[in-house]
């Protein structure tokens, strides 16, 4: 943890400077009849989140915050095993939105986690994977006129069968 | 006297058969669209609107300010249960009733929002009623420089009083302000943060991305690597005798939020646009400075779910006072009412009361009536809210993770705000390790436009002196709030002052 920190505050002051960067594309001070400059909000307030980091890196090396003085690792065997399972899981969830629209890629998802990371029936899977998707179809397309990504082409059979049944 | 007579006519009509109906379904309707993630009052109103026209103007109304009131109530219920708010009034509500579930005891947290809610309603109704054309005018003496006031009074809670790292609370702070400058430029139209020339940021980051992000996404995370996969169901649990005991805990231990946000709310509802949002963002920030233990807020204590409650709830009825007295909509969804009014045929604005007294009569005694039917539908369902938490982790994470992606697209629907909720979600993840506190970050970019441009509306008032928030003469409003802002802003530095003093003084002896 403690190596951790102090390279996230080093991170987050790279990422305070690249914002006082592009907010300087803008005037950052003040205007005579105008007032402040479109950039000069966020040009000072990254300023401020850089001087932040530099009293985050003084509390570490002072080991006066709590992950500063911790020598376990940020994430061990198990959370990265975790965060690989889940995050990878959600990464698939979105790229598939674009190809098999949001419905088929929340059905994919809920068979992924509910059955291979859960461990749950085929049954139990299966219900949650058709049904949910179905439900949130007629709530946001049906009530609440909202239109979810419809994913490539070949999935207009199923949606002209959906759109069929709510119009 | 005559107001009296004039709230009886008006309650008599509100409890006609057709629009107590209206009532009912409107409530419940916005219930469940309020609890839904990424979708809130404004989306009902707008989308049933075509359907008012069946009905007479007055019923119309009743049925969108029905569908108002049941969001303000349904909002709570996925901050709650899932930690995902269900609404952006309802984004404080996640900092106090997520842990509060996560510790078995989201019924607690359910039925304290649900009686705040109530009170900060009866409070708003009664507000109303007795004080609009006053209120009004109070309302629109408040300019910049005393918006801004409010505005640095919030933030400055989460500096003096968060009980976190300091420079990590105000790191938050500045990120979720920069993040809420990202797309245009309001005052001059010029394209702003506009990173790698990615057209997605020209719309700006809704703050909905960053808060499903953080709340929905990263807390699952962290919630997973944290119990390390043995967490298997909640043992929330729900009895007629449980929410009795509830409802007395919540109101011990909640009522001073409970009376902070139905005021505050209110308040800060009638300002032309506020509206309910920044109003519950604001008593929470208020509830946690006045409260004897302001540590305790954050982990799950019923102040922080009442104040937002009842303060969203107060906001809601606040905002239609400037909308119905001067024709200025306090919120995004009185601004669609507004809209509505003009094309039932009817001029919102000062005459209104006098021309239209049956019709304004009839809205103001639907307010109470569905105060009353949004608590009681709300309490007949929390059972069904407590059921949903008590089903298997395994099926309710790849639910709450849905239901983020899914309530990530409909708030802009855009697939790009999708990828950045991902991105939030992985970062807030790692910098709640390393005890980055991520509450103070949502507000800011909720509250970031407004506090951006009054401040710059101010300065351009003053001329660049930016003595304009401390001048007693000219800004007796400003000037108070803007001072206990600053002393709060300044009370860590004198506590490490003190505590450096204490410390050599000990050294000696010791």
């Amino acid at each position: 943890m403690r190596l951790g920190e102090i390279i996230t505050a080093g991170v987050l002051a790279l990422f305070s400077i690249f914002l006082m960067y592009y907010s300087a594309q803008l005037p950052i001070g003040f205007e005579q009849g105008r007032g402040p400059g479109g950039g000069a909000w966020p040009f000072w307030l990254s300023a401020i989140m850089l001087v932040t980091t530099g009293f985050i890196a003084g509390n570490w090396y002072r080991k006066t915050s709590p992950p500063s003085q911790s020598e376990e690792p940020v994430l061990d065997r198990y959370g990265w095993k975790m965060f690989a399972q889940v995050g990878g899981g959600l990464l698939g969830f979105i790229i598939l939105i674009d190809i098999i629209s949001m419905y088929g890629a929340m059905a994919v998802f809920l068979l992924y986690y509910v059955r291979f990371l859960g461990k749950h029936s085929w049954t139990l899977t299966l219900i949650l994977a058709i049904a949910l998707p179905i439900a949130f179809f007629f709530f946001f397309e049906g009530l609440m006129r909202i239109t979810m990504p419809s994913g490539m082409s070949f999935t207009g059979p199923f949606y002209d069968i959906m759109y069929e049944i709510i119009y | 006297m005559e107001v009296l007579g004039l709230l009886g006519d008006g309650m008599w009509q509100a409890l006609q058969p057709l629009n107590l109906m209206l009532i009912l379904i409107g409530v419940t309707l916005g219930l469940f669209i309020g609890a839904m993630p990424g979708l809130g009052s404004v989306n009902g109103v707008a989308i049933l609107l075509p359907i008012t026209f069946l009905v007479p103007p007055g019923s119309a109304i009743i049925f969108l300010a029905a569908i108002y009131y049941g969001a303000m109530y349904g909002g709570a219920i996925s901050s709650i249960t899932l930690g995902i708010p269900g609404a952006s009034t309802a984004v404080a509500t996640t900092f106090d009733g997520r842990p509060l579930a996560l510790s078995g005891r989201a019924s607690l947290a359910l039925v304290t929002a649900a009686l705040a809610s109530f009170i900060g309603g009866s409070v708003a109704n009664l507000l109303f009623t007795g004080f609009a054309p006053l209120l009004a005018s109070v309302a629109l003496s408040f300019g910049p420089p005393e918006i801004f006031a409010l505005m640095l009074l919030a933030f400055a809670t989460f500096v003096g009083l968060g009980g976190d790292d300091i420079p990590k609370t105000i790191f938050s702070i500045c990120i979720g302000l920069v993040f809420a400058a990202v797309g245009f430029d309001k005052i001059t139209g010029t394209p702003r943060l506009v990173f790698f020339d990615i057209s997605g940021f020209l719309h700006g980051i809704n703050f909905l991305v960053l808060a499903i992000g953080v709340y929905g996404i990263g807390e699952m995370l962290w919630t997973l690597d944290s119990t390390r996969g043995k967490i298997t169901k909640s043992d929330a649990k729900m009895s007629v005798k449980g929410i009795v005991s509830d409802s007395k805990e919540g109101m011990r231990r909640g009522w001073k939020g409970t009376a902070i946000g139905s005021f505050l709310g209110f308040f800060v509802g009638i300002l032309p646009a506020a509206g309910a949002t920044p109003g519950s963002l604001m008593s929470y920030g208020v509830a946690k400075m006045v409260a004897r233990k302001p540590e305790e807020f954050g982990k799950g204590h019923p102040g922080g779910v009442a104040a937002p409650e009842a303060a969203n709830n107060s906001a809601s009825t606040g905002s239609m006072l400037p909308m119905l007295t001067l024709g200025i909509p306090g919120s995004p969804t009185t601004a669609i009412l507004l809209g509505g009014m003009v094309i039932w045929g009817l001029t919102p604005g000062p005459r209104l009361f006098v021309d239209q007294s049956e019709f304004v009569w009839g809205l103001i005694g639907s307010f109470y009536v569905s105060n009353f039917f949004a608590l009681v539908i709300n309490l007949a369902f929390i059972p069904l809210f407590i059921w949903m938490l008590r089903m298997p982790f395994t099926v309710l994470a790849p639910l709450i993770f849905v239901l983020s992606v899914v309530g990530g697209y409909a708030a802009t629907r855009d697939m790009h705000d999708v990828w950045l909720m991902l991105g939030f979600g992985i970062g807030a993840f790692f910098l709640r390790k390393f005890d980055y506190p991520l509450a103070p970050a949502v507000l800011a970019i909720v509250l970031g436009p407004i506090a951006e441009q009054t401040l710059r509306q101010s300065l351009l008032m003053s001329k660049g002196d930016p003595m304009i928030f401390v001048d007693l003469v000219n800004r007796p409003i400003a000037t108070p709030i803007t001072i206990i802002a600053i002393i709060l802003i300044l009370l860590p530095l004198f506590k490490y002052i003190r505590d450096r003093r204490r410390g050599t003084a000990q050294t000696p002896s010791g």
